[in-house]
């Protein structure tokens, strides 16, 4: 209910045009720019997932200036509503779309069957189109990073892990960042919260609250406002920041934060549809890419775990460290992944089981 | 200081209750004056951009809480304006200034996404403080806690011992009565719902202030609807909105609180519904219990009053 009102803002203040532009044909010349949409499932004031996109958006500007011209629609609920918002762009005359929400998959696809010629960037899904390409950031290999600092930095040994929802995108984070801190510190336990929910500040503070009275000194969080690396800073502990560098908001807490950053991929897809080269993919970049990429390091964060940070960093990008290298025990402590060998993306993306040493 | 858990988990129920006390207060007043504002949601958001946009621009939190509170209170007189004297629907005057509330506190908190402001301080008392439980339970919280416990207690003498009190309870449960021997309806009715935009203000402040003090779009997450719950919950008594908020409070942080404990094999989804069960079922009990469904609603409450003179 929340989001109704700006898209139907949206919806109403474009439907003149856009009826007027349907009928006029989908594209008018050549020599027009290219008009470039973002469908947003946030506020891009929300200091996140929809903010890092902005700042994409912004970078298309940036570089291409008076070439492209560029649509966003900002909080588009997912599943119908979000259709609506597509069909609207694809109709009046946007050759990119770019919707930035795994919940927009389904409606993407429809919309990009009655569109052909119009080319669609879905994050974080599964399914691809001749027009529809799939785009997503290994998030895990931040985790990785973040996990070994926490080794190095905690003195109880008990993280605690806010948690928004159990899909294997989060579940997949948890699993990286506990191997990683293992690799340190054999014994850590990571503590996880869920709060069900993907922003709600006050839960996710009060989650982190409670898992600091349980001993936790230091707070992962895998939802969207800085409210747990807040608390932590409140607390005295420390935690990582997530999306975007929240320095601001906790200054001693912040042992480094995972950005996301889509700049270089909006970039690199606006060019290829102005070079007529695009084509449909589904990639999934990570450090290598600099999709993800780590904020400076914490005063907090010691010597010994700078180095091995940085060694997982760089091991990551050359190709030598896998975040899920075997072996692997799962929680009855069974091994899952040999020795020597590591798991798949395909099997990645499909997680929803915990390694040993979670506690969810 | 180190405190047993259980002290820890009551710190945080605290703080988790005041928001909800503080709206859910408001909202009493304003109900029993027999209008029903829907837009606590809106005046919380309005409260806690403004009290947060003050307290990063003059740097004084104080200043910050009265101008949380003075923002709710004027959306709230902009909600008298049109259901008391347009005398237009209640219901749905309501729904659209939480609407309105959101998209205006995101417009006016843009510029302050990504700042972060000194807590309230807390007050604490050298030496009492520092007493073990009882030291960081009952002292050593900020101003708001303890004003929302003093406005819980002023709320309640107010209407049970209060000639003002008094006329606001007619006001709510007879308008016609009322007017007919001379009270202003529409006067009381208006101070009952500036009185309660300025209490979700509060509430908004608390959230930005010293909850999490920060701005975010839609930070108070639907805690203004809870707090309209809560005043049902409560049948409209000051004392078990005390209690409705720290048990709902209370039933959110324990569900949290198990979840890091582990060893409860419960799935965390039903865990996030107890608090919501929780009042479900205290309201079933209230109205099929030996009360006998004696809710207590105010006779008036939603009714547009139109004097027939």
């Amino acid at each position: 209910m929340k989001y109704d009102l700006t898209r139907r803002k949206f919806v109403i203040g474009t439907a003149a045009t856009a009826g007027a532009l349907t009928l006029a044909g989908p594209r008018a010349f050549a020599a027009d720019p290219l008009k470039v949409g973002f469908v947003y499932v946030g506020p891009i004031g929300d200091y996140g997932w929809t903010h890092g996109h902005e700042l994409g958006r912004e970078a298309v500007v940036h570089k291409f200036g008076d070439k492209v011209k560029t649509t966003y629609v900002e909080n588009v609920a997912e599943g119908p509503d979000a259709e609506r918002v597509i069909r609207q762009l694809a109709s009046s005359g946007h050759g990119l779309i770019f919707t930035t929400s795994f919940g927009f998959m389904n409606p993407t696809i429809r919309v990009a069957k009655q569109f052909r010629k119009v080319k669609f960037e879905h994050a974080t899904g599964y399914q691809t189109a001749p027009n529809v390409a799939v785009y997503n950031a290994r998030f895990h290999e931040g985790r990785s990073i973040c996990g070994a600092i926490a080794g190095h930095v905690s003195k109880s040994g008990i993280v605690g892990y806010i948690a928004s929802f159990p899909i294997p995108e989060v579940v997949m984070g948890i699993n990286a960042f506990t191997l990683a801190a293992q690799k340190v510190r054999p014994d850590i336990k990571v503590k996880v919260v869920w709060i069900n929910s993907w922003y709600d500040p006050g839960k996710e503070g009060d989650g982190a609250k409670t898992l600091i009275d349980q001993g936790a000194d230091i707070v992962c969080q895998h939802t969207d406002s800085p409210a747990p690396l807040q608390t932590a800073e409140a607390r005295g502990v420390h935690g990582f920041g997530q999306a975007s560098d929240m320095k601001a908001y906790a200054p001693k807490a912040q042992l480094t934060a995972i950005l996301d950053d889509w700049s270089g991929y909006y970039v690199q897809r606006v060019q290829d549809v102005l070079d007529g080269k695009w084509k449909s993919h589904n990639i999934w970049w990570g450090l290598k890419e600099g999709m993800v990429k780590m904020s400076p390091y914490g005063d907090a964060v010691p010597e010994k775990a700078r180095k091995d940070a940085d060694a997982i960093r760089d091991g990551i990008i050359a190709g030598t460290v896998h975040p899920f290298a075997g072996p692997i025990k799962n929680q009855e402590g069974k091994v899952v992944v040999a020795e020597g060998k590591s798991m798949s993306d395909e099997e990645l993306q499909k997680m929803d089981w915990y390694v040993q040493g979670v506690e969810a | 200081m180190t405190d047993s858990s259980a002290v820890l988990v009551l710190l945080t129920v605290i703080s988790a209750a005041t928001p909800l006390l503080f709206a859910a207060l408001g909202e009493l007043i304003t109900e029993k004056s027999g209008v029903l504002n829907l837009g606590v949601e809106g005046m919380m958001l309005a409260g806690a951009v403004a009290a947060f946009a003050v307290a990063v621009t003059t740097g004084s939190s104080t200043l910050g809480v009265f101008a949380g509170a003075l923002a709710g209170a004027i959306l709230a007189f902009a909600f008298g304006v049109l259901t008391l004297t347009l005398a237009a629907n209640q219901v749905a005057t309501g729904l659209a200034l939480t609407i309105f509330g959101i998209g205006l506190s995101a417009l006016v908190g843009a510029g302050f996404v990504g700042i972060a402001v000194t807590p309230l301080p807390k007050l604490a008392i050298p030496g009492v403080s520092d007493l073990p439980v009882i030291g960081s339970l009952v002292f050593g919280h900020d101003a708001l806690v303890y004003l929302s416990i003093v406005a819980t207690v002023a709320v309640a003498w107010f209407l049970k011992k209060t000639r003002g009190g008094m006329i606001l309870r007619a006001v709510g449960e007879s308008d016609l009565s009322a007017h007919s021997i001379g009270y202003d309806v529409i006067g009381v009715r208006y101070r009952a719902v500036v009185f309660g935009g300025a209490m979700s203000g509060l509430g908004g402040a608390f959230l930005s202030l010293a909850y999490t003090p920060m701005w975010a779009e839609e930070m108070t997450a639907g805690r203004g609807w809870i707090a309209l719950a809560l005043v049902v919950f409560a049948s409209w008594r000051p004392w078990r909105v005390l209690f409705g908020a720290y048990l709902f409070g209370g039933v959110t942080i324990l569900q949290l609180y198990l979840q890091g404990a582990g060893g409860l094999d419960i799935p965390s989804q039903v865990m996030s519904m107890l608090p919501y069960l929780a009042t479900i079922l205290v309201l079933t009990v209230i109205a099929a219990g030996p009360w006998k469904g004696r809710l207590d609603a105010p006779a008036c409450l939603g009714r547009p009053f139109r004097p027939s003179t």
